[in-house]
């Protein structure tokens, strides 16, 4: 078992403008983001998958100068609009947190 | 006309990621130590949700954007450097940027300053916006659909968000304090880095720093940052000691807020950041380099927002297990009693929205929470009505709160009441209710246009 919330330094999400949240995960060191990138278990399919949306609207980063992966997806609704739960977007991550990567 | 400074590097320093959220005084007076070629803060985001752009509000108190404006108006004035403000009060519309220009008059009577001011307007009216619709000079960004014009008559404010040139020509022109509605966050950096003869690639990534304070620094806080851009490269550092920026800091900054952290979209250009290079100059120092910029065709992004509705809400919690372990069916009875009750007051199921977030179930994720087994021995619950008008907003939450205390459910033990209501008064009524709705770029005829630039002797 490679939990992210064990592997990972960082996992969090936010807005990108009102209609868009983005979700970073980021290693401590590269070895372990070269990793974890090797096994593809991180990609838009996953994200497709946690958070209900078209694959093809996940946008999908690698960052190696961050030893990071970033996926852009729409938010639910827009930030604040009715029945949002999250006007930053904050607190959407933790699904990520059980993702189990075959390390 | 472009001034070139002479010298081969040009040092910004930014105060803090948002006009109000405060810095430390050592920290400003560390970083004029190094001679800054100017001071600025961006005063905006929309990242605290669509009420700010609606309402006119701004995000951050009068009194503690006063306070940071009067430190930086002293630092700046006093060093003959110019002080520039972008998106005013938070969402740059001319409301906003009349409470920050007041502020800023006020300081300068109170302490005896004097300058050139120059404010810069965002606020696009109506007319305009549809003219330029017509002319099919709108284009949808993402998965918005195509602009029409009911939308735009729906808008409480429409703004634009202004690259870097009419802040540049605002600094032509002899301001000394510039003030701006909404603009593209790097852009203030960004006009006085390639006014000043560097490169647009490092100005304007030298302005995605500098946008957000220390941010990119670790320990995070709302802190100073300098940044020199010196030919192919910026350095960035943060001016309080017990800051650093780290290579992994600054290179993991660009995931912040971004939908890509390599590829920004700027008025007249695309900032490319996929061959930077992070290389620590000292342990408290980053350099980068290697990012590109590629010229576009012009265009500016236009926000909006409108509004919704009036709010009435509650808030209360159940540690009743049998209730807990029905929540979903339970508020369903909930809702429809309410239903019923409204009606017998001429109000229909139309006339108002209920909302259920429901803490310890789903309140943070809402339909995306995968988590579906409530596991909780107490749940907290929101209920919030929005009417057309407080009247019925107020009304119907009312009976959303005695449905929720009083609706009968299965094996029902707690005949006294479901919920436990802390307060009383246990209704609220909070501000309206407003949504985002423009995600939109037009393509202006230049960049200065959509952007009229006023100037006071203050």
């Amino acid at each position: 078992m490679a939990l992210i919330r064990d592997i990972a330094q960082v996992c969090k999400s936010k807005n990108a403008g009102p209609f868009e949240l983005t979700i970073d995960v980021v290693f401590e060191d590269r070895a372990m983001f070269e990793r974890v990138r090797a096994t593809g278990a991180l990609g838009p399919p996953l994200f497709a998958r946690l958070y209900g949306v078209d694959v093809n609207d996940v946008l999908f980063t690698e960052f190696p100068a961050g030893n990071a992966f970033k996926a852009t997806i729409p938010r639910a609704v827009g930030s604040g609009d009715v029945g949002d739960t999250d006007v930053y977007g904050a607190q959407q991550h933790a699904p990520l947190l059980d993702v189990d990567i075959p390390l | 006309m472009t001034t070139t400074i002479a010298t081969d590097e040009f040092r910004l320093l930014s105060t803090s990621g948002l006009l109000g959220y405060g810095f430390p005084e050592a920290s400003l007076a560390a970083g004029l130590a190094v001679k800054p070629h100017m001071i600025g803060v961006d005063g905006g985001s929309t990242d605290p949700g669509p009420y700010y752009l609606g309402s006119g509000k701004t995000v951050n108190s009068r009194r503690a954007m006063k306070r940071d404006l009067r430190l930086m108006l002293r630092a700046a004035l006093g060093a003959n450097i110019p002080l520039l403000v972008g998106s005013c009060g938070g969402s740059g519309s001319d409301p906003h940027l009349a409470i920050v220009c007041d502020i800023v008059r006020e300081i300068a009577r109170e302490d005896g300053h004097h300058f050139r001011l120059a404010t810069i307007h965002s606020e696009q009216d109506k007319a305009s916006i549809k003219r330029r619709l017509a002319d099919g000079r709108i284009k949808p960004l993402g998965k918005a659909g195509p602009l029409d014009e009911a939308t735009i008559d729906r808008a409480a404010h429409i703004t634009a968000m202004m690259g870097s040139e009419p802040w540049a020509r605002a600094l032509d022109e002899g301001a000394q304090v510039i003030l701006a509605g909404r603009s593209s966050d790097p852009a203030p950096w960004a006009a006085c880095a390639i006014r000043s003869g560097q490169a647009p690639a490092p100005s304007w990534y030298a302005g995605k720093f500098l946008e957000c304070g220390a941010t990119a620094a670790t320990p995070k806080g709302h802190d100073c940052l300098l940044t020199t851009v010196a030919g192919d490269h910026i350095v960035v550092e943060a001016t309080n000691p017990i800051r650093v920026c780290t290579p992994l800091s600054a290179a993991n900054h660009s995931l912040h807020e971004n939908a890509s952290p390599c590829i920004f979209v700027e008025p007249g250009g695309i900032l490319d950041g996929t061959d930077c290079r992070f290389d620590a100059v000292s342990e408290r120092t980053v350099k980068i380099s290697g990012m590109q910029w590629r010229p576009m065709p012009y265009t500016v992004k236009l926000e909006a927002a409108e509004f919704v509705g009036y709010r009435a809400i509650t808030i209360c919690g159940t540690r009743d297990p049998m209730l807990i372990g029905q929540i979903d069916s339970f508020l369903e009875s909930v809702r429809k009693n309410v239903e019923d009750k409204s009606a017998a007051l001429d109000v229909s199921p139309n006339q108002y929205k209920l909302i259920f977030r429901v803490y310890g179930h789903n309140g943070v994720m809402g339909p995306r929470e995968p988590i579906q087994e409530v596991r909780s021995h107490e749940l907290g619950i929101l209920a919030e009505v929005i009417a057309d008008t407080q009247e019925i907003a107020s009304a119907v939450l009312a009976l959303a709160r005695v449905n929720l205390l009083h609706v009968d459910f299965p094996g029902r033990m707690c005949r006294e009441g479901n919920m436990a209501f802390p307060f009383s008064p246990s209704d609220v009524i909070p501000e309206p209710s407003y949504r985002f709705t423009l995600s939109h770029v037009v393509a202006p005829n230049d960049p200065y246009e959509m952007f009229p630039i006023e100037y006071e002797a203050v």
